[in-house]
């Protein structure tokens, strides 16, 4: 079994319980305003479609949101000790781990994909398929991101700021000075199927093949889901610290 | 029925005694609370897990400045890589990690342990307690940038660049940073007091200082290619990092890294000076008003 409904209620409310949901539409929001004056000041420009999308939202607002979504769906949890009671319950542990995903992925979903997909239509119409190209990369990338920072929340108390260092150190910092680095970036891997998708005058590139980029998100996300499943399961109720 | 009282009860002096010490004061409660938030955001008097993250970031932090002397040392080029006052703006991303990291910790723990009574009942006010806070957060902002501006510095006077030279550059970094350190420390503390629970004012406060500084890059990438170089200074108002950066280019003498590469004109230059001073001001009231009715 993957999914039990009550983990689902409980992870959802966690995630976006109380006034939560409201900041976390503060991020698509902006990126909206921003799409909007764009298209305002300047009006369709394909090269600055490209700028937003894969500037902004994809190198940032998609990661963060991952961040957010993939360790705020188990970590707060395991650090206060409530996880404790879900335990408890006649469940698998693995059952709860990928209910926990479906939640996180839905999430980061509903607040990245949707709003790149409206930006992109408001900066150029979709024009050379930009906006859907990167609607696609936001999709693939929000997946193994939520599998990846899931794996975080089980390993360490720091989830949230190793997820950054992922995703702001290592893929922003390290992703620009050293070319190797791009390999091991979720971020690439999108990217290159965005590259594939849009039309080629559009100004996307990723440092990573198509099919090296695939079978490394399948393998990131599957295994960094297995592994989170492994680490519940060998949870010690006890803290040692 | 109470038995009536033994007719020689009595009451023993079994030895208490008042205090006669000295009273240390407020002055000492507010020291001791600003060198012990100090401490705890570089994890000293920590454990030994608490101590990995925020010394690992300085150990990065200083990794550029040490490869910087380095490099001078063995080409004998006569100046560094990266200006004293530009070091801070380009470690942004591990300068931010930091803040992430260090300002929840110093005021999310109090909230979530409600231990906020406790330095009440000692001879200090709320208002003190946010100027601690403030204070070491803005001083521990302060030696994460300025110890390895103080390493280049030193490595370049090793390596014989000119001292004058050198000295006023140092100096001009140490201002930015000073002025690098409180708005960010501004800017954390009052992110980090909003929420007891560390692992979402992590996220919150990087979210502010990212999000902002990538929208208003792309902005400027998309009024640069629309021919309006002007238009790039006045976006570069709305994220705490480019602020900094045209600060300190505008009036530092640094060299400005924004699209377009144009320096900032005097009015948008003024407007970065009260942007930021009403940042930091605005911050500090929410903060005092955040604290009047915590714990």
């Amino acid at each position: 079994m993957l999914y039990n409904h009550t983990v689902a209620r409980l992870t959802y409310r966690a995630l976006l319980g109380r006034r939560r949901a409201l900041i976390l539409c503060a991020l698509p929001a902006l990126l909206l305003v921003i799409a909007v004056a764009v298209r305002a000041f300047a009006g369709v420009d394909d090269r600055a479609a490209t700028e937003i999308l894969g500037g902004l939202a994809l190198a940032t607002l998609v990661p963060l949101i991952g961040v957010i979504a993939g360790t705020g769906a188990i970590a707060p949890e395991i650090d206060d000790g409530s996880i404790v009671y879900l335990l408890s319950k006649p469940l698998n542990r693995r059952t709860i781990v990928t209910t926990k995903l479906f939640v996180a992925i839905g999430v980061s979903l509903a607040f990245t994909v949707v709003p790149i997909l409206i930006a992109g239509i408001i900066l150029n119409g979709n024009s050379q398929q930009i906006a859907t190209a990167f609607t696609v990369a936001a999709i693939v990338a929000s997946v193994a991101y939520s599998a990846v920072f899931l794996l975080l929340g089980t390993l360490s108390r720091n989830a949230v700021v190793l997820g950054l260092i992922y995703a702001m150190v290592w893929e922003a910092l390290f992703g620009n000075l050293v070319p190797g680095a791009r390999v091991l970036s979720i971020q690439q891997w999108s990217l290159s199927l965005a590259e594939r998708i849009a039309a080629d005058g559009a100004d996307i590139s990723s440092d990573v093949a198509l099919p090296t980029a695939m079978i490394l998100l399948v393998v990131a996300t599957v295994l960094g889901t297995w592994y989170a499943g492994e680490r519940l399961r060998s949870l010690k109720v006890a803290g040692d610290d | 029925m109470t038995a009536p009282p033994a007719p020689d009860a009595r009451i023993h002096d079994i030895g208490y005694r008042r205090y006669e010490g000295e009273r240390l004061g407020a002055m000492y409660a507010r020291c001791s609370l600003f060198v012990h938030s100090l401490r705890g955001a570089y994890g000293l008097g920590r454990s030994a897990r608490s101590k990995m993250l925020p010394i690992g970031l300085f150990v990065i932090m200083c990794a550029p400045a040490v490869v910087m002397v380095a490099v001078v040392m063995t080409t004998g080029r006569d100046e560094l890589p990266i200006e004293y006052t530009a070091y801070g703006v380009f470690m942004q991303p591990i300068f931010g990690l930091y803040l992430a990291l260090a300002a929840p910790q110093m005021v999310s723990l109090d909230l979530r342990y409600k231990t906020i009574p406790l330095y009440f009942s000692r001879p200090i006010e709320r208002g003190d307690y946010v100027i601690a806070k403030f204070a070491s957060l803005t001083a521990s902002l302060f030696l994460f940038v300025g110890i390895p501006l103080l390493i280049s510095y030193v490595g370049s006077l090793l390596a014989k660049l000119d001292f004058a030279d050198q000295t006023t550059a140092f100096a001009r970094g140490l201002v930015a940073t000073a002025v690098f350190a409180v708005l960010h420390a501004a800017i954390g503390l009052l992110i980090a007091s909003m929420t007891p629970r560390r692992g979402f004012g992590v996220a919150a406060i990087i979210s502010v200082l990212t999000i902002p500084y990538f929208a208003v890059i792309s902005l400027m990438v998309v009024a640069d290619e629309q021919g309006s170089p002007d238009a790039v200074g006045w976006i570069g108002l709305f994220s705490p990092g480019s602020l900094l950066e045209g600060f300190q280019a505008k009036f530092l003498g640094g060299e400005l890294e924004f699209p377009g590469d144009q320096m900032l004109t005097n009015a948008a230059g003024a407007a970065y000076v009260v942007v930021i001073a009403a940042i930091i001001a605005l911050c500090y009231f929410l903060l005092t008003r955040r604290y009047r009715k915590a714990g």
